[in-house]
């Protein structure tokens, strides 16, 4: 029983890293901050929530730990990228030429 | 097998580590570096866990929470400080 | 809701956190937890937590099972749509910064949509401002306020109604 817990607990494992390497992979291709701060937090949180429930499939008697710091990433890793992409906006960060309509700069100024 | 599957999930955790640091290191902006250390605490906390997997140590995890606790914060007052002074 | 009433309900949230922190249930440890938890209360007591604005009906539990499903099934979503477009040689995006409106009255209910939708496909809260937020979007699909509140807020906004108000 454990050991096909195992093998999933690694596959789950492996596909969190995907998702890890997926956002980095993004972080360098995207042009600009905001799209950048997308890629980091989405890609990431749930590329941890994986790594750490393939984790506590391996290894059932760590779960509540694995389960109180993945709750914990998921409630301050997007509330750091929202303090983040505000800061920048604020900072007058560029935006890529792509970017179709800004209704913060519309409403509080553009600083950029 | 399964340790296989470990490695290969560390040795993915890594290469993303190091694709994050060339934006870390290539910025151009601070707001850039800032989001790539995020990244990089996020990938660490990963690689801490891994860690403990691999030594069997459930002490490591909190090692996990305590980094994953002070990298938070530590992009907030960055954050902070950028709005004020970029 | 009263004064108590919040404080408890930041009590038992510190608790709650406590006892996971420390993956037992030994008296000794649950001592020390409530006295480190009493302290916080009394010089945080109007911060909040979790259960405060809660409403604890059955018809929050039942909206809270279902918001949790809904909000895993997006951030998968969210995931795969990212990844696809990170790995296209083009990188197909058109983003745009929209405003959108939300009914949620409680500060909770809001900081949880604003999480939400941060952590779901293409979306990126950039601010909170009473009843406005400013969303990144990567892929915009309509920039008036009513078309994107329609397409980003009113999935997660039907949950938590129900749970917070």
């Amino acid at each position: 029983m454990q050991a096909m817990l195992d093998i999933l607990g690694g596959l789950v494992l492996v596909s969190g890293t995907v998702f890890l390497l997926l956002g980095a992979l993004g972080l360098n291709r995207m042009p600009d901050i905001f799209n950048r701060i997308q890629a980091g937090t989405k890609t990431t949180t749930l590329g941890t929530m994986l790594t750490l429930a393939g984790i506590g499939l391996m290894q059932p008697d760590w779960s509540m730990k694995l389960l109180l710091i993945g709750l914990f990433m998921l409630f301050t890793n997007p509330l750091s990228s929202q303090v983040l992409a505000r800061a920048a906006h604020r900072g007058g960060a560029r935006k890529t030429p792509e970017t179709e309509v800004d209704r913060y700069a519309e409403d509080h100024g553009d600083p950029s | 097998m399964v340790d296989l599957l470990i490695y290969l999930a560390a040795a993915l955790a890594g290469a993303a580590f190091l694709l994050v640091l060339y934006r870390f290191l290539a910025g151009p902006k601070p707001a850039d570096r800032v989001i790539a250390f995020d990244v990089l605490t996020i990938i660490s906390i990963t690689g801490i866990a891994l860690a403990a997997k691999i030594e069997g140590r459930i002490i490591y995890l909190d090692v996990a929470l305590v980094y994953a606790l002070l990298s938070f914060l530590g992009v907030i007052v960055i954050a902070r400080y950028l709005e004020r002074n970029l | 809701m009263s004064k108590a009433q919040i404080s408890a309900k930041l009590f038992i949230t510190l608790i709650l956190f406590w006892m996971l922190l420390n993956g037992t249930f030994a008296l000794d440890s649950f001592i020390v937890g409530v006295g480190a938890s009493l302290i916080i209360v009394y010089f945080f007591r109007d911060s909040l937590s979790f259960l405060s604005e809660f409403r604890f009906t059955p018809q929050a539990l039942m909206a809270t099972l279902s918001y949790v499903a809904f909000f895993l099934k997006e951030l998968v979503k969210s995931n795969l749509r990212l990844a696809r477009i990170v790995l296209e040689p083009d990188l197909p995006i058109n983003p745009g910064i929209v405003k959108v409106r939300t009914k949620l009255k409680s500060r909770m209910g809001r900081l949880l949509l604003a999480n939400s939708i941060t952590l779901t496909p293409g979306t990126l809260t950039i601010e909170l401002e009473d009843e406005w937020l400013y969303i990144h979007w990567v892929t915009l699909e309509s920039a008036d306020i009513e078309g994107a509140t329609q397409a980003i807020v009113e999935g997660f906004e039907r949950h938590l109604e129900v749970m917070y108000g």
